[in-house]
């Protein structure tokens, strides 16, 4: 191991400074999400609002990153400004390689710069920078200028916030290394909140390896695995696009706002469709041989006589269920392009495609008027939604910032919540049915990835309460421990208790190795009663009416088992996160 | 003889694999710096990846600027290192015409010897270790 407690950059934006801090604790919170909540409560307020410039902004790496393949991904953790609860969101790209090499397991940043600034930190580098004239950039030219501030390409990994950011959007994200994102829950917002435009990591340090014959042996059965087996063919070959026409066969990918979980023509936007006709190559975060972001192109006539713009861009599932079937945008060309100005802008992409899919019915519903959206919002109107998503992130109007604070903010003014698809923050795209919609509603981040409900709803057709909640609760403890690591979760096939006990040990974590489960639900404990001390209620979550009228391959949802499901998990829910006994 | 090059760069997904296993395997480091093979973004992840390493020069620049004979004339091109006799002046790297040798902070340089360990670490083939012909001194 490198260090058996945890080496923490604590940063103060006020006084442009920094802090090496070490803390205690690795045995109990073992890394990443479990870090980031021990170190919210060292450094964080549950009792002051997100954007109190004390708030921390916390990115955290676990005990193998570096060491094995696949632990790949950093965990961002921060007070949302989607509902002033504290949260997490995980991301890769290179920021984990470069943390590690940076000699740092967690980075803190708080306090707000007095005008826009990049910080650029490493093991032997700290430097606050006035880039004031970014303000406004999208993250695609920030990227350009900023790579030329910071040379480093290789070791570093660069994090950077678009336009809505910059004004404050509650699912505003933060780009990692072009084609990551922390997405969910509104980090973009929270560095914009601290005048903070760019973070560039330089991992310029290296390591001594364990001397133990173990590692070097564990590492190459697992990159083999990896890599040679059928095990990971699914997130390289069509990536995690090929959901798209499974779950559109299975009636659970949302269409047109919901209103629909079927559609006879999906287009171009299978994974399928989009490998054949819109794929250039696959990338890969740093540390991971798998190689699952896709990256389609675009291209545009900009002038007459064959002159063309042509641009790269990333997509996945989420991506085209949040601007594809979500807007009934069936066209790969047209997806690609929304999925570029999301881009461009610092969004969100799910929270993005699913507040406009609210907006056009919204519209369509006479709630909202034209001169509120500035476009005329039709489903399968990609040229006005291209227009939408730039209002959006610039926060244009007054409906257009109403509408950045979260669908149900602007539906709680303007009306229409029955038809809001919000579960907890916008849904991910698994209309599944019951387990997914309540699992996602209550879950820690409000991400599919939270636990496997929707894997559940696929696979069970009965309705036991106790049993479906019981999955939930224990597939995210053994998910806790896992993004503790901080693994990517597309590895969990690999990293069973097993081989995770084996790779601890082999680099001399051997108590993790045995305490996996008790450490798993520590974390989970830890991180719901962090989050039910700034403000979580599970029972005041609600899942619109939207929800009870969808159709699965098992019928029509049944509204008494959800409403059951969400009392029973809501309680489990309270449970976890009591304070412990004295 | 043989000669690695990064032949089929186009197809590289920027996962690093080859520099950490040659950190590993060769160096003992976890690392992607410290390690004859380094992968880079050609201006940003949408321009795709480059790989900096060891051309195989004949004569090699660096070989020649070594005044102690840490690294030495390979044959057939590329170097021999001989780390013990390193006083970590660092003019190998300044001669590097491609930036192939890497500096830690403690001026020890990294240099790949065409080992060919990190070939089976690339998911992606980009990798290609070829027999190079040795030519004898002053044949032509």
């Amino acid at each position: 191991m490198i260090r058996d407690f945890f080496r923490v950059s604590v940063v103060d934006l006020d006084s442009g400074r920094m802090n090496v801090a070490e803390h205690e604790g690795r045995d109990l919170v073992a890394g990443g999400g479990g870090l980031a909540a021990m170190l919210f409560r060292e450094y964080g307020h549950a009792d002051r609002p997100w954007d109190d410039p004390d708030q921390p902004l916390i990115f955290a790496i676990g005990p193998l990153t570096g060491y094995f393949p696949l632990m790949s991904k950093t965990v961002c953790a921060f007070k949302s400004p989607y509902h002033d609860q504290y949260s997490e969101s995980h991301a890769g790209g290179r920021s984990a390689l470069s943390m590690r090499f940076g000699d740092m397991d967690a980075l803190v940043i708080k306090g707000r710069a007095r005008r826009l600034s990049a910080l650029c930190i490493g093991a032997r580098r700290f430097e606050i920078r006035d880039v004031e004239f970014l303000r406004g950039r999208d993250t695609l030219s920030s990227g350009k200028i900023l790579r030329s501030m910071f040379p480093g390409s290789g070791r570093r990994s660069m994090l950077r916030i678009g336009p809505a950011g910059e004004n404050g959007c509650a699912y505003a994200c933060i780009n990692v290394d072009t084609y990551r994102h922390f997405g969910r829950m509104g980090a973009g917002g929270v560095m914009g909140s601290k005048n903070l435009k760019a973070i560039v990591i330089l991992g310029d340090r290296g390591f001594a390896l364990p001397e133990t014959p173990a590692y070097p042996k564990l590492f190459q059965t697992l990159y083999q695995q990896l890599t040679d087996t059928e095990i990971m063919n699914k997130y390289h070959g069509l990536g995690t696009a090929v959901n798209v026409a499974p779950l559109n066969e299975l009636k659970s990918l949302p269409w047109r706002n919901l209103q629909a979980t079927h559609d006879p023509e999906p287009g171009g936007i299978t994974g399928e469709k989009m490998a054949e006709e819109r794929l250039l190559r696959n990338a890969a975060c740093a540390g991971c041989p798998v190689g699952c972001i896709h990256i389609g192109y675009i291209r545009e006539q900009f002038k007459k006589n064959y002159q063309y713009r042509y641009r790269q861009v990333g997509y996945d599932y989420e991506l085209l269920f949040a601007v594809g079937s979500m807007l009934g945008v069936t066209d790969s060309f047209n997806a690609l392009q929304l999925m570029d100005t999301v881009e461009l802008m610092g969004l969100d992409v799910m929270s993005a495609g699913v507040a406009l899919a609210w907006a056009t019915e919204a519209l369509e519903k006479g709630i909202l008027t034209e001169e509120q959206t500035i476009v005329p919002l039709r489903f399968g109107d990609a040229a006005n939604y291209e227009k939408a998503i730039v209002h959006l992130g610039r926060a244009e109007n007054d409906f257009y910032a109403l509408l950045a604070r979260g669908t149900l903010k602007a539906a709680s003014v303007l009306g229409g919540a029955d038809f809001a698809c919000v579960l907890g923050q916008e849904m991910a795209g698994y209309a599944t049915g019951e387990v997914f919609f309540v699992a996602e509603a209550l879950g820690f981040r409000h991400a599919h990835l939270d636990t496997g409900g929707y894997s559940y709803d696929q696979k069970h057709e009965d309705k036991d309460v106790r049993r479906a909640v019981d999955f939930l609760v224990e597939d995210e403890k053994k998910r806790c421990f896992l993004t503790a690591m901080v693994s990517c979760l597309f590895a969990r096939g690999v990293y069973g208790d097993d081989m995770l006990g084996q790779a601890l040990e082999s680099v001399g974590y051997a108590r993790l190795a045995q305490d996996q489960d008790s450490v798993g639900e520590n974390i989970q404990r830890l991180r719901w009663r962090t989050r039910i001390e700034t403000g979580y209620d599970p029972d005041a979550v609600d899942i619109p009416k939207r929800y009870q009228e969808v159709v699965t391959w098992k019928g029509e949802v049944d509204p008494e088992y959800m409403a059951a499901l969400k009392r029973e998990y809501a309680r489990r829910i309270r449970e976890l996160g009591k304070p412990p006994e004295e | 003889m043989k000669k690695l090059s990064a032949a089929r760069m186009e197809q590289c997904i920027g996962c690093h694999s080859c520099s950490l296993a040659c950190a590993r395997l060769v160096h003992k480091q976890l690392s992607w710096n410290k390690a004859g093979i380094r992968i880079r973004s050609s201006g940003g992840m949408a321009a795709g990846f480059e790989a900096k390493l060891c051309l195989a020069c004949s004569p090699a620049p660096c070989a020649e600027a070594c005044p102690t004979g840490a690294l030495s004339q390979r044959k057939g091109g590329g170097v021999i290192q001989k780390r013990k006799l390193c006083i970590r002046c660092g003019k190998c790297a300044a001669a590097c015409p491609v930036d192939a040798i890497f500096l830690d902070h403690l001026v020890n340089p990294y240099v790949c010897i065409h080992c060919g360990r990190c070939v089976a670490f690339c998911p992606h083939d980009c990798l290609e270790m070829k027999e190079i012909s040795v030519k004898e001194e002053g044949a032509s």
